[in-house]
């Protein structure tokens, strides 16, 4: 590398992103801290964008130096996760085949989309932007950090292996039932995606006998090389499915080849919840007002989460963004405490169970010291509708603020609320993902 | 038709069949009867299809032979005051989806009680959370898309349901009025034409059906009837409001200098930038049925907010919440969840209940007979467990003209 070069690295990664500078601690705030009981006039102390010291005033050193955010009266409680968002507007794969494993979000995401700044008025730090439903595998999805990026580097998860995080989008059902080549039932829907896996395997199956030896691997192949990620576990599937036999195929799928899954939606979960728990795969789920919009989603029901806590299984929430309105998102968790789940899983739900369904656990979705600092601080109890996001933080640095006029114009909506937004309707995104 | 039953079962005894009359007491810790100040600890008496009386427990004794039902809050039945629920369907196929005639642009004789189905499962859905009375019929999306009614939540057969059969012509400006490339209309100027030349024409139908023929002209005859122009014309004469659904700024516009041109009666429905001409819509007289309050901002509806309800309270502009259309998911939204968010976004808790109660009542046109808990109005009544709002609260019980109809937790 010569010096000009490495000169023009160092230039473009130069962090043009606002980091946290100074320390801050955010004192005497009621504390739900998810992996440990709630406490009250607690303290938080973030340093470089981590979490550096939380617990009890009395017990807690504050640096000196540290600037601090008067939290008495709020509630403070880490950072939401949404397992499964449509924010930014990414499109994944297009017409052409029902499966797109070499097509990335990572090239579709627009990071000035009006929706993240939306989520962050909802208090969501993570989400997983996903390409729509109408595929059998409609591409990459990305894990982003709802920073005020101004470009989609500023919102990209490194993980230690120096991949971007992310997972792949797969769907079974009616949305991804379409004209030739797509699948017309759902036995065909499972037979292309197994004649996929297959091909997959035996080109995994070349690499490793290839042992390193350039002259004998395959050609490479962008679908496969995604593909081998999944069957590697570095990339885990995040599956569209909502009825009962759908969710079994699901299961079937991967026990077969041996991938990471998580279910998504999954309307019909209160019907099969056993045997999700017996297959030990999370499950991201949505929750609607109303039963139907589609037939799968005709026994949508809000009794999924504690049916789904009662047998066992590690439950997460999703918007679904646009379907659900990411600035509502603690909705999703109170209206299944409304039919039945503990306060304590719903909460958890909302960050600890997302942070595991992304495979993020360690950086993410709790109140602890080494955890990125990302939190939110509310006006009253998470489960009350009269409760409001007031800040919004992710790394240490504060991205929603609902006492500046210009946050508040994102957190209630108004004249140019939406701007900034590409030219794809809502109507037509229907169209183009099918929807949720 | 329940009640005529009731009617010819005393007829033929002679007097009033106790027996087969209902007769209910709501106790509830806390009564909004929506007429008054809450009640602490009231007693809501139900006699047949009808409230009894109202009061606090302690000027009301219960008679031994009265049900009675208990709850924490006890509200009117909730009342929605635009919804497409009995025409669409929750499956949302084409085979269930009756709300929108695309075959033309103007077809006001489509009557809503011709194809409102009471067995439809959101029907049953809406009632479990409260719901009782609704105001349904064709939807947004063409320019007179057709007629509305009012129902009862209670009833499977439509003439048992109907409380209103024809209540107002429904009618959409902007992009959901927009016919296809090559059809009309095809731009807002277009809709305003079409819509004044139909008000014309009807208005000319009704002096050639109506007045006597002058000299001249007594021998021919008068217009054959024409059911879509019949109705144009009792919308030009105020008869049936005309319910606009209308989003922008500019449209809200256009809909009130319409309505002043031929003195109808209008309500604006959804009116998303609403709070952009606060002083026209005021001095227009016209309520506006408010869209959902968690409706999605996108295109036409991309600047709405959560407190525009707030701003229309602000301005003295009469306001309902409503439940609205909804094309796919959710297929229903809720009113009484509407509510909740309005009321977290500067409504009070009183306004907010009012916007799905008794100022629904009053904009529908039913406010005779549901809207509010009072002595001769219908029994209807949602009960909770506590604040109806609260996410974690739940309806534990509905009553619709003195029927008990649900005691589910939902």
């Amino acid at each position: 590398m010569t010096l000009a070069n490495r000169f023009i690295l160092l230039v473009g990664l130069a962090p043009i992103l606002a980091a946290q500078q100074t320390p801050v601690a955010v004192v005497g705030a009621h504390v739900i801290p998810i992996t440990g009981p709630e406490f009250d006039n607690g303290v938080l102390v973030v340093e470089g964008g981590k979490i550096v010291g939380v617990g009890p005033a009395a017990s807690t050193k504050i640096p000196d130096n540290a600037r601090r955010i008067d939290g008495s009266g709020k509630i403070l409680m880490p950072g939401l996760i949404d397992s499964h968002s449509h924010i930014g507007s990414p499109a994944g794969g297009d017409g052409s085949a029902p499966i797109q494993p070499d097509v990335r979000v990572l090239d579709a995401v627009n990071v000035r989309n009006a929706r993240i700044q939306k989520a962050q008025a909802g208090g969501i730090t993570t989400a997983n932007v996903m390409p729509g439903s109408g595929h059998l595998l409609s591409g990459q999805t990305l894990y982003l950090k709802l920073k005020d990026g101004r470009t989609i580097d500023d919102l990209l998860i490194h993980l230690p292996d120096g991949r971007i995080a992310g997972g792949m989008k797969m769907a079974n059902g009616t949305n991804s039932r379409r004209q030739p080549p797509f699948p017309g039932t759902r036995a065909k829907s499972a037979a292309l995606v197994r004649e996929q896996y297959v091909k997959a395997e035996e080109y995994r199956d070349k690499i490793r006998k290839a042992a390193g030896d350039a002259s004998k691997l395959p050609p490479r192949d962008l679908n496969l090389e995604a593909l081998v990620e999944v069957l590697d576990g570095k990339r885990v599937v995040q599956f569209h499915t909502h009825r009962h036999d759908d969710i079994l195929t699901v299961i079937r799928l991967a026990n077969e080849f041996h991938f990471k899954v998580v279910l998504h939606h999954v309307s019909d979960a209160w019907m099969v919840a056993d045997q999700i728990a017996a297959a030990h795969v999370p499950v991201s789920l949505i929750v609607i007002d109303s039963p139907g919009g589609k037939i799968e989603a005709k026994d949508v029901s809000f009794t999924s989460g504690a049916a789904l806590e009662k047998a066992g299984v590690l439950v997460g929430f999703h918007t679904d963004d646009p379907i659900t309105d990411s600035r509502l998102f603690l909705r999703s968790a109170a209206l299944a405490v409304r039919a039945g789940m503990s306060r304590d899983k719903a909460l958890y739900g909302l960050t600890m169970a997302n942070a595991r369904i992304l495979e993020l656990q360690d950086r993410i979705g709790s109140l602890e010291a080494g955890k990125d600092a990302d939190f939110i601080l509310l006006s009253g109890d998470p489960l009350s509708v009269y409760t409001h996001v007031l800040e919004t933080w992710v790394e240490g640095v504060k991205v929603f603020d609902r006492s500046d006029p210009k946050d508040y114009l994102y957190a209630v909506g108004g004249y140019g609320a939406s701007h900034d937004q590409d030219d794809m309707s809502f109507e037509d995104e229907e169209k183009e993902e099918e929807g949720e | 038709m329940r009640r005529h039953g009731l009617i010819l079962a005393g007829l033929a005894f002679g007097a009033a069949p106790a027996l087969l009359v209902a007769q209910l007491a709501v106790r509830g810790d806390k009564i909004y009867t929506m007429s008054g100040a809450p009640i602490t600890d009231g007693v809501v008496l139900v006699r047949g299809s009808k409230i009894e009386r109202v009061g606090p427990a302690s000027q009301i004794s219960i008679p031994s032979d009265y049900k009675l039902l208990r709850a924490k809050v006890v509200t009117p039945g909730l009342v929605d005051a635009h919804s497409t629920v009995g025409l669409s369907g929750y499956l949302n196929q084409p085979h269930d989806q009756d709300m929108l005639e695309k075959s033309a642009p103007i077809q006001p004789e489509l009557r809503a009680i011709d194809a409102y189905d009471g067995r439809e499962r959101l029907v049953g859905y809406l009632r479990g959370l409260g719901v009782t009375t609704i105001h349904t019929g064709h939807g947004p999306g063409a320019l007179v898309s057709g007629q509305t009614m009012i129902a009862k939540t209670a009833y499977d057969n439509v003439e048992q349901a109907t409380i209103v059969p024809l209540a107002m012509v429904a009618a959409t400006l902007g992009e959901g009025a927009r016919a296809e490339a090559g059809k009309s209309p095809g731009t807002r100027a277009k809709m305003i034409a079409m819509l004044r030349e139909e008000f014309i024409k009807a208005q000319e139908y009704s002096k050639k059906r109506e007045k006597p023929a002058s000299e001249k002209d007594k021998d021919k005859e008068p217009p054959a009837r024409d059911l879509r122009t019949e109705m144009m014309a009792r919308i030009v004469k105020g008869e049936v409001p005309l319910l606009v659904t209308v989003h922008r700024a500019n449209d809200i516009l256009s809909t009130i200098r319409l309505g002043q041109e031929f003195h109808l009666k209008i309500v604006l429905d959804g009116a998303a930038e609403a709070y952009l001409v606060l002083p026209e819509i005021k001095a227009s007289g016209y309520p506006v049925i408010l869209h959902p309050t968690m409706y999605r901002a996108d295109g036409e509806t991309e600047n709405l907010s959560m407190i525009t309800a707030t701003k229309l309270r602000d301005a003295g502009i009469p306001f309902a919440l409503q439940s609205g259309f909804e094309g796919y998911v959710p297929k229903t939204r809720v009113i009484l969840f509407e509510a909740a968010i309005a009321a977290a976004n500067g409504l009070s808790f009183e306004e907010a209940l009012a916007s799905i109660t008794s100022s629904a009542a009053k904009i529908i046109g039913v406010w005779d007979r549901v809207g509010s808990l009072e002595s001769g109005k219908d029994g209807d009544l949602a009960l909770y467990d506590g604040d109806p709002f609260e996410y974690t609260t739940h309806s534990t019980g509905v009553v619709i003209d003195g029927q008990v109809v649900s005691t589910a937790r939902n």
